[in-house]
């Protein structure tokens, strides 16, 4: 059964439609890349299913239930900006997690923030930009969530730490958690994807399996989004 | 070894090529335990869903097969071995014949050429599962 779906999902701006009639069913297992050109909608579809967005018109489900405190518990989010208090260390951060969310494994965190030789008594704020980008996804990813959303989550970071992030993430989503990320840089995802949403002036341009996309197309997923939203 | 991917072909295709030369070659020997999947994933970079599929297509193959509660281990089958080895050589020999035909040889200088390797080589220099021995 989908864990996260959306029925004829439109959010308006004013008159403007961020999101134009989305029909969407993702399964639990999966890590599913979602992508589309700047102002495709990414953002605001990722925020309605976090509840920070109520839809205009049509529905969006996680896990049978409207967006709200319940399903907060089972979703952790990455937004796609800093989120986290700037005053605070990174070990009182890991505290802050452990009391809020019960599925926060610190212990987790803690390796991982080892394993990319981040202080935990440096000040959130005072880290660079890409570390509070790393410090941010291993608060999200430390949480044994069903589902985990995360906005852009590679996009400030060095390659090589993309490297590790993105194992990161493969090793732990869990086997019936579902890992909707958005990103632009398609080529660095690819390997780690499952599915592929296209998401194209605010509706599902395309939703396929990643290696079924490249046996159909000859292309790369990056290939071959580069030629659908070709300017 | 480190992983690399060519775009364009799905992954788990060339997953699937890598795993049944390291088979064939010995890397993985006869009877030898396999990695976890999670594990193999990790270190390719790719799904695990993705790394399964390739195992599943292996194992339906049998070339590998499933231990209820111990892993998953290469077949001690030397048949299949056997086989597996014939079939990755088939495609060796293919592209190469196709690259010499389109370079302008004929076929019996391509047997020609082929034989001369095989003497300046002799068989003991090889490593098992190579063209040779598979196509014995």
């Amino acid at each position: 059964m989908a864990v996260l779906e959306c029925i004829d999902l439109e959010k308006w701006y004013g008159n403007v439609k961020a999101l134009n009639g989305v029909n969407l069913a993702l399964e639990p297992g999966r890590i599913v890349g979602l992508v589309g050109p700047n102002g495709s909608g990414k953002t605001t579809l990722i925020k309605l299913a976090q509840h920070l967005l109520t839809p205009t018109h049509g529905q969006i489900l996680i896990g049978g239930m409207e967006p709200g405190a319940e399903t907060k518990e089972i979703v952790s989010y990455l937004p796609d900006r800093d989120f986290l208090p700037g005053w605070m260390n990174v070990e009182s951060l890991l505290d802050f997690y452990s009391d809020f969310y019960p599925d926060f494994d610190a212990g987790r965190a803690g390796q991982m923030l080892d394993a990319l030789q981040i202080d935990p008594h440096r000040v959130f704020k005072k880290l660079s930009k890409g570390t509070r980008e790393k410090v941010q996804l291993i608060m999200t990813m430390s949480r044994r969530a069903s589902v985990y959303l995360l906005d852009e989550p590679i996009a400030g970071v060095d390659p090589a730490a993309r490297d590790y992030i993105l194992r990161t993430i493969i090793s732990n989503y869990s086997e019936n958690g579902l890992v909707l990320l958005s990103t632009h840089l398609i080529t660095d995802v690819e390997p780690v994807l499952d599915e592929v949403v296209f998401l194209k002036q605010g509706h599902v341009e395309l939703h396929e399996n990643a290696d079924a996309l490249r046996e159909r197309t000859g292309m790369s997923v990056d290939g071959y989004f580069r030629e659908v939203f070709r300017c | 070894m480190k992983w690399r991917f060519e775009s364009g072909i799905p992954i788990y295709l060339q997953i699937l090529e890598r795993l049944r030369t390291d088979i064939a070659s010995g890397t993985y020997p006869p009877g030898a335990k396999l990695p976890p999947v999670r594990e193999l994933a990790l270190e390719a970079g790719v799904n695990p869903n993705t790394m399964q599929r390739a195992f599943a297509e292996l194992e339906r193959d049998g070339i590998v097969y499933t231990q209820r509660t111990s892993g998953r281990f290469v077949t001690g089958d030397e048949t299949a071995l056997r086989q597996l080895r014939r079939s990755l050589s088939e495609g060796v020999v293919d592209e190469m014949c196709s690259r010499l035909v389109r370079m302008g040889m004929k076929k019996d200088e391509i047997v020609t050429a082929v034989r001369e390797w095989t003497s300046e080589n002799p068989e003991n220099k090889e490593g098992p599962g190579s063209c040779l021995k598979a196509n014995e």
